[in-house]
């Protein structure tokens, strides 16, 4: 299976009045449409490792491959194309906006690069909503919408540009165990259905448990990456 | 909120702005406005002027001059029992009377003066020799000749001094019991536009090229009104001009604070891929809608805080105090200032913008 995302060599040093190296000498690689989790203690920089994979942060070392384009020779402008077209976020808040309807919300990443949305994008829209369980809502603004709710458009979302990757940092942290179950199961369709590649941070077993890979991260350097 | 303050803003301005220049205009549409600009007059010994046809003529091609009246002016009395009452003896073609000092609309009984042995007099002149229409008038001339007119009408100027010192009569009256022969006293001129007096008397005296005349205008004799309608005027552009800074600083204020709200949502939007000049770009047009809106308002609002002022302040006879000029290119201009205030509020907002990370806002969570 070819790799869709590959990592050599990463460092990452925070600059400041004291500098700290939070990831070190990091190789990665990871397959196209595969399910993946990255666990490991807070601060161990397994979110710093997640964004310089989507493109949010960058190295300080080394050199991070999306799709086989090295990215460290892109400027802001490529890599927000790159991010709208291929990369889908889902974070711990959803940050959705909130004078918008969830189905507003859910057109907003195929609207910066398209405007008008057409109709194969509104069906694939639709089609999100269904299979989340959402349909109900899609037309009531985002503060009417329970926690579950909110974070499942916010999925929608990550998925309307069809990304090859799903970048999802704690996406289930400020929910109950039911919802959780339900959000995990939506994954591993999505992953089966689209051919997505997932990649979930997260530090409950449970959640990480329910994907083909984990890798756990501790102290910035890979601890373990077990393929199941 | 940023549109009501943008629209109360430019309300201000354009109440502000309309209100003083209608003052002023009515100010000096009341002061000046039924009377000469310009009057030109003998600067000889002698008052009278002959070949005044000629001046006349060259006068009539210049573009500014509204009106043009000739008058054969002097001084004469009334004797009313043992007192005599000097007054004016001023003739004029009627219609060119009229076209300056607006004298048809300004007689309250009787008819203007046809024949020469008709005259019209004043208000106040009137309640002092307590005549009435049809009455005889004996008017004695310095010389001690006499001559007696029929009263056709009177009139009411709104200036007491007028209405108690001029009769009006014909041209041909005074110039016959003056013994002027065909000579007048003087050309008396309103313009289209009452501040170009100045510039035309100067060019009426570059023209006429004769030392026997002088040329008057209302500006020279108005000094102190001028000064006062200027400084208002002054006044009036620094008041317009805080309220622009102010709209701007405080658009820009409430903007910038959006910034800092909206990061989170900013922040997200570039991770999803909005570039960062699109991103900046919002502010901008949020500027600029702000302001298309709140400007319009604010000139609706404007217009009908003028309006409600104009209606709600008149005089006792019901008449407005201040006659209102509505000028369009001022309206236009400050709706255009209020919109490009609003687009340029919107600059600070949009480098925030830009410099902002999405790592930043979400690793901040």
């Amino acid at each position: 299976m070819s790799s869709i995302i590959e990592l050599k060599n990463v460092d990452k040093i925070y600059t400041g009045a004291v500098d700290t190296q939070v990831l070190f000498d990091i190789n990665l690689s990871f397959d196209s449409s595969s399910c993946n989790a990255i666990v490991g203690e807070s601060g161990s920089g397994k979110s710093t490792l997640l964004n310089i994979m989507g493109t949010l942060d960058k190295p300080t070392r080394g050199e991070v491959f999306i799709n086989g384009i090295k990215i460290g020779d892109m400027d802001k402008n490529k890599l927000a194309e790159l991010r709208n077209e291929s990369i889908g976020f889902v974070f711990q808040f959803h940050y959705l906006l909130p004078e918008f309807t969830a189905l507003e919300n859910v057109l907003i990443p195929y609207w910066i690069k398209n405007r008008v949305a057409s109709k194969e994008t509104m069906e694939k829209a639709n089609e999100l909503f269904e299979m989340l369980g959402i349909t109900r809502w899609k037309n009531s603004l985002v503060t009417k919408m329970s926690g579950g709710q909110q974070q499942r458009t916010a999925i929608a979302r990550a998925l309307i540009n069809n990304p090859k990757i799903l970048i999802a940092d704690e996406p289930t942290g400020n929910l109950d165990s039911e919802t959780t179950n339900k959000i995990c199961g939506s994954f591993r369709e999505i992953n089966q259905r689209f051919g997505t590649t997932f990649i979930v941070v997260t530090h409950d077993r449970q959640v990480a448990e329910k994907t083909d890979r984990i890798i756990e991260i501790r102290d910035g350097k890979i601890e373990k990456d077990v393929l199941k | 909120m940023i549109i009501i303050g943008i629209a109360i803003a430019i309300s201000i301005q354009i109440f502000v702005g309309l209100l003083i220049n209608s003052l002023q205009k009515t100010l000096v549409d009341r002061t000046i406005g039924n009377s000469p600009q310009i009057t030109i007059l003998s600067s000889t010994d002698i008052s009278t002027m002959r070949d005044w046809e000629i001046l006349v003529r060259e006068m009539g091609e210049i573009d500014q001059i509204k009106t043009l009246a000739v008058s054969a002016t002097a001084s004469a009395f009334i004797e009313d029992g043992n007192r005599n009452l000097p007054i004016i003896v001023r003739g004029f073609n009627f219609d060119d009377v009229d076209s300056i000092y607006n004298i048809r609309d300004s007689l309250y009984e009787g008819r203007p003066y046809q024949s020469v042995r008709e005259v019209l007099i004043g208000k106040d002149l009137r309640e002092d020799l307590e005549v009435d229409v049809g009455d005889k008038l004996v008017v004695k001339t310095p010389e001690g000749k006499e001559a007696i007119f029929i009263i056709s009408g009177f009139y009411d100027l709104g200036v007491a001094s007028i209405n108690e010192s001029w009769i009006l009569a014909n041209l041909e009256t005074t110039q016959r019991i003056f013994n002027f022969g065909n000579r007048i006293t003087s050309i008396e001129a309103t313009m289209t536009d009452v501040f170009a007096a100045d510039t035309t008397a100067r060019e009426i005296e570059k023209l006429l090229d004769n030392d026997d005349i002088k040329v008057n205008n209302w500006k020279e004799q108005n000094e102190e009104l001028l000064s006062g309608l200027e400084g208002q005027r002054i006044s009036s552009i620094v008041i317009q001009v805080v309220i622009i800074a102010s709209v701007v600083i405080a658009i820009s204020s409430v903007l910038a604070i959006t910034v800092l709200q909206k990061s989170k949502e900013i922040g997200i939007l570039k991770a999803m891929g909005i570039k960062d000049l699109a991103a900046s770009l919002i502010f901008i047009y949020e500027g600029f809608l702000v302001g298309l809106v709140g400007a319009t308002l604010g000139v609706i609002l404007g217009l009908g805080l003028l309006y409600g002022f104009n209606a709600s302040t008149t005089s006792p006879d019901g008449v407005a105090i201040v006659d209102l000029y509505i000028e369009y290119d001022f309206i236009l201009t400050s709706w255009f200032i209020g919109l490009a205030a609003s687009t340029f509020a919107g600059i600070l907002p949009a480098r925030k913008s830009l410099k902002l990370s999405p790592v930043d806002v979400i690793r901040e969570g």
